[in-house]
């Protein structure tokens, strides 16, 4: 264990006091308790608790056949569903050997990428509201978050399950208006992520809440597994977008966004240009996006995948988010594994927090942007 | 303090925007055509019958098994002095919309079109008082296509 900074010099002999907080607190992002031991103000031990949402996921996915467990995924990462379906399905092929037309793929593209804004979105809002900024962030958040949500209910017809992609390509083709509707959900994002920039990043009072606070250097976000903003924000370029290229990020002209500090300020400042980044690969997939099949010509009514196993991996809003499936041949798989970026990236809480204000415990776990969902599975 | 001052910019410049929130249960947002809602059955306004042959296939494809379905001979057939070309007919079909995940799976796997999902307000407001009156029944599932109340989107 490491050594434990400690800001105060005590006059007088103090008793630590322990606080449950969560697993019903508004400020854990759905079913977490952590158990602070607190001397005064500042936090000297927490002890997370998780498994409050556990449904049995990975086990039941092995009931299901292919097509089934695309629903059940979306059940895991309900604010980046297209992202969670994209491992699945790209699993499913890669058993296959299924080849996926460009259409398909290109359209995969500008659904995850707009995922990514709607997820982040919500985390800009949601952070907001844990420094203290109660409401203002949150609501304008989540207007243009209603826009990005306004469009997939259109292709796909969910506001939040939407259950698209399948293994091979799309359940079906996206309207007619759907480079006119791209068009204007991009214009109001780029005027989104204008206000919020405006509104927190430069705010004194914000900065004062976020800066040097949960610091993590690069070698212990990695010895965590931490992936995706968190550990980008500590100043390692990993994403896996540009390290394994899947889909055709690699045709596309887009920068790794890193921090410095490895700060809660730095993993707000790094999800906010991520958006900017999001924004232009839309635009270019949208210029390359032609018409042509979404699904492939020879695709059986019962997928069947031969004998085998794959892990695969996709960058998802908040890190890496894999796909681990044994098949023994047949419809479904025989054991499915996820692994989740949010759990991973929660383990570093604790590192985190020790040694902050309680307040600032709160700004922590929120600037880590977990599901739970998708932690407990 | 000029970080201070272009919040509260930012902050004036949306208080001077339109409002986007619309009073729900007063005015309704109107819904996409491919908008899902629950489940239903099709009417065959032709043969005045169900387009349902019951042939179980969206019930074997039910990721969350809410379906119970039960064919018959059809009545109707041709060989029974009607006008139907279809030998067999649903007999009784069960969805239990407490259960249903609304995946659209159901209509995709459907032979005869037979099946599609609700696209109306009408089919997410069902708010009930007991969790038994969920369960729609064949009538209760016929009943808005039978009276042209929706206007259903099939993939493809």
């Amino acid at each position: 264990m490491t050594t434990v900074p400690f800001p105060h010099e005590h006059e007088f002999e103090t008793q630590d006091l322990m606080i449950n907080m969560g697993p019903q607190h508004p400020s854990t992002h759905g079913v977490f308790r952590m158990v602070l031991q607190v001397d005064g103000e500042v936090v000297r031990d927490v002890v997370p608790y998780i498994g409050y949402m556990h449904r049995g996921g990975e086990k039941l996915a092995e009931t299901m056949d292919f097509r089934q467990g695309i629903g059940w995924m979306d059940r895991t990462e309900y604010l980046a569903q297209h992202n969670a379906e994209l491992s699945y399905v790209m699993a499913v092929e890669a058993l296959a050997e299924l080849e996926v037309p460009e259409r398909a793929q290109w359209i995969r593209m500008i659904l995850c990428e707009l995922n990514r804004l709607s997820s982040h979105f919500m985390f800009t809002g949601a952070f907001g509201t844990d420094a203290g900024i109660f409401g203002t962030a949150f609501v304008y958040s989540f207007r243009e978050r209603e826009v990005i949500l306004d469009l997939f209910e259109e292709i796909s017809g969910d506001r939040l399950m939407y259950a698209y992609f399948r293994p091979g390509g799309l359940a079906w083709d996206v309207p007619d208006n759907f480079a006119r509707r791209v068009a204007e959900v991009l214009k109001s994002t780029r005027q989104g992520i204008k206000d919020m920039d405006g509104l927190l990043t430069e705010n004194e009072i914000f900065r004062a809440r976020t800066v040097d606070i949960g610091k993590i250097s690069a070698a212990d976000a990695i010895d965590w597994g931490c992936t995706g903003p968190v550990l980008r924000a500590s100043g390692v370029p990993l994403d896996l977008r540009r390290t394994e290229p899947y889909l055709y990020y690699d045709q596309l002209d887009f920068d790794i966004i890193t921090g410095t500090n490895g700060d809660v300020y730095d993993r707000f400042v790094v999800r906010v240009e991520e958006m900017r980044q999001s924004v232009r690969i839309i635009e270019q997939c949208m210029e390359r996006l032609r018409p042509g099949p979404i699904l492939p010509d020879r695709l059986p009514r019962m997928l069947r995948t031969p004998p085998g196993e794959v892990y695969l991996r996709t960058e998802a809003p908040r890190g890496e988010y894999g796909i681990y499936m044994v098949s023994r041949g047949g419809n479904r798989p025989h054991r499915l594994k996820i692994r989740s970026s949010c759990f991973a990236n929660l383990q570093a809480l604790r590192d985190m927090t020790i040694g902050s204000y309680v307040a600032d415990a709160v700004v922590i776990l929120g600037s880590l942007d977990i599901v739970l969902c998708e932690v407990d599975r | 303090m000029r970080g201070l001052l272009k919040s509260m910019g930012v902050t004036l410049a949306v208080f001077a925007r339109k409002p986007v929130t619309r009073e729900y249960p007063d005015t309704h947002r109107p819904l996409p055509e491919r908008d899902r809602a629950f489940p239903l059955l099709l009417w065959d306004h032709d043969l005045d019958e169900p387009f349902c042959t019951g042939c179980h296939a969206c019930e074997r494809a039910c990721p969350v098994e809410c379906m119970t379905v039960l064919m018959k001979d059809n009545p109707n057939h041709r060989t029974q002095g009607g006008d139907s070309t279809r030998r067999k007919i649903v007999d009784k079909f069960w969805i239990d919309y407490a259960r249903c995940m609304r995946c659209n799976i159901c209509v995709e796997v459907c032979n005869f079109d037979a099946i599609a999902m609700n696209n109306t307000w009408q089919g997410h407001e069902t708010s009930v008082y007991d969790r038994a009156d969920l369960i729609q029944d064949l009538p209760q599932l016929l009943a808005e296509h039978k009276a042209g109340a929706i206007k259903p989107w099939v993939p493809q």
